[in-house]
């Protein structure tokens, strides 16, 4: 028998990392088990031909907290995938969105998601809400020496705490700092014009429904003023990815639902293109 | 100077095997079967906390009998070798019969290991299929032998009284609670620690009842609590699932259903 990383096993054993007690975390375990798994900091020059993941947004409504992302991943100053998702879902009462490198952002949420199931399992009970952010801040600093040759991956991290029964952002800098956001939050190329957006329309007291439109609307001002932002692709059926969190858990939107929320804002915008009007009073 | 006895290596593996075979029966059983859509676990375990029943992957799940410092420490290998595996791979590659096969070697290089103890244990390694013809379940003994199982698996102290209930009265394809009540029976049958032969009475607080449920999403594994169990045992229905069901998925899962909530 061989293992990833492990060669074959002597005398049909497993090998002692598998038997070491007392160690919950997947990660951890993988720097003793597989250490070839875990993305080296090495020496990569920056290259042109990866792909880039560009706006996610997430808010607060007093059920939990919806996360979207549009479909765009961009290489230069192509577009590299038009149908690139972007949000995911962490367990069942958390989700992650990425921007930045695509390819090492999916790589690191495919690890958190592991790490996160691995504890559950383990333990026999899930990590606190604050406890799977710091777990996902720890890997965005392992990633810092890529980050200094400018690969850098920030998710933005959503979900419900059952122990405060409410929902929560958490969004992160390059070097893994960890940030509680209220309300709303946004990041990515075009995280400056969804953020404005959100500033105008977003509420508190927003209903579910209320809170998924309103988000679609930022991303739509997102792509509306950045070019690496993809807007909703009317003619290929391509609609942006949204999730909500909430006490019942993840649950990730179908794309029907999505289409009604983006024909509803096209139609709106038909009429103002700049989407809805705030009062100024 | 003393002079060493020769031990035959008949011998000397047969006092290993009585001692691991007296050590695991010394504990309360555990029975595993096939039901219709999948596989229950049912264990006689009064402890909410210390576990004999547990998941290991989306498909398998994992019980046992015997010493739980010993069984403990092969669940949290198997979960360690299924999720660097389904990391590595693809969550598809991680099967029954891969991990039947890593543990069978595992416990057989335990028993045969000079200066070792044998592991007083006995556990199963169970997998749901999409059709009932495609699960399995291995068992696997403390010198490593592995017996493919199809309809149930009874491990313990009083292994061969409950294999008896359970063979006159297991059909193929029973529903949850058929499978469940068979399985209590089986249990309680057996005479009790403090004496006395008749069936005992067991309620769900002495139980540790989970499945492997072909119909839901993502991980199968659903652990039942006290309530759901005594809920499920007395009006045949279970208490809406609040279990993860799909964490740790492929990059996106297909989640719950929309029509199934709100």
């Amino acid at each position: 028998m061989e293992l990833p990383g492990c060669g074959p096993i002597a005398g049909g054993r497993l090998p002692a990392a598998f038997h070491t007690p007392g160690l919950g975390s997947f990660s951890e375990f993988l720097g003793l088990a597989a250490p070839e798994l875990i993305r080296p900091v090495g020496e990569a020059a920056p290259l042109a031909d990866m792909r880039h993941g560009t706006t996610i947004v997430a808010g607060v409504f007093p059920q939990g907290v919806v996360m979207a992302g549009d479909r765009r991943a961009t290489m230069g100053n192509l577009i590299a995938q038009r149908d690139i998702e972007k949000v995911f879902h962490g367990d069942e009462f958390s989700a992650v969105g990425i921007a930045g490198t695509a390819g090492l952002a999916i790589e690191m949420v495919r690890l958190f998601q592991v790490e996160l199931e691995h504890y559950e399992k383990l333990e026999g009970t899930m990590l606190s809400l604050d406890g799977k952010a710091n777990k996902l801040a720890t890997m965005i600093r392992s990633n810092l020496g890529f980050a200094l040759q400018g690969l850098v991956v920030v998710p933005l991290f959503a979900g419900f705490d059952t122990d405060k029964t409410r929902g929560r952002i958490f969004s992160y800098d390059t070097v893994g700092g960890t940030y509680e956001v209220e309300h709303y939050a946004s990041v990515g190329s075009g995280s400056l014009f969804a953020k404005a957006a959100l500033k105008k329309l977003w509420r508190d007291d927003f209903s579910q429904t209320d809170a998924v439109r309103a988000a679609i609307q930022a991303l739509y001002d997102a792509a509306d003023d950045d070019s690496a932002t993809g807007g909703p692709d009317v003619t290929r059926r391509i609609y942006p990815v949204v999730a909500v969190v909430t006490a019942q858990g993840y649950r990730k939107f179908s794309e029907a639902e999505v289409g009604e929320h983006v024909q509803a804002v096209l139609a709106g915008r038909m009429q103002r293109p700049g989407g809805p009007q705030a009062p100024v009073e | 100077m003393t002079t060493p006895f020769y031990v035959s290596p008949e011998q000397l593996m047969k006092d290993r095997a009585d001692y691991a075979r007296k050590g695991i029966a010394r504990g309360r059983s555990v029975v595993v079967l096939t039901y219709a859509d999948g596989i229950v676990f049912v264990a006689e375990n009064p402890s909410r906390a210390l576990h004999k029943i547990s998941e290991i992957y989306d498909c398998i799940g994992f019980a046992a009998v015997g010493k739980y410092n010993e069984f403990e420490n092969l669940r949290v290998a198997g979960v360690r070798l299924a999720d660097l595996r389904g990391y590595s791979f693809d969550r598809r590659d991680v099967t029954g019969r891969w991990l039947a096969n890593a543990y069978a070697q595992t416990l057989g290089a335990i028993f045969s290991g000079p200066g070792e103890k044998p592991y007083e244990v006995e556990i199963v390694v169970a997998e749901v299929g999409s059709t009932p013809e495609e699960d399995q379940l291995y068992r696997l003994t403390y010198d490593g032998s592995v017996a493919d199982e199809r309809r149930y698996v009874c491990m313990g102290g009083q292994a061969e009284a409950v294999a008896g209930v359970l063979n006159a009265r297991y059909q193929q394809g029973m529903d949850l609670v058929a499978a469940l009540r068979l399985a209590i029976d089986g249990l309680a049958g057996q005479p009790s620690t403090e004496g006395g032969s008749g069936p005992r009475e067991l309620n769900a607080d002495q139980l540790e009842v989970a499945i492997l449920d072909r119909t839901r999403p993502r991980r199968k594994f659903r652990r039942f609590t006290a309530a759901a169990l005594a809920q499920l045992l007395e009006a045949g229905t279970l208490p809406p699932d609040q279990q993860t069901s799909l964490a740790g998925g492929s990059h996106e899962p297909p989640g719950p259903h929309p029509e199934q909530e709100q």
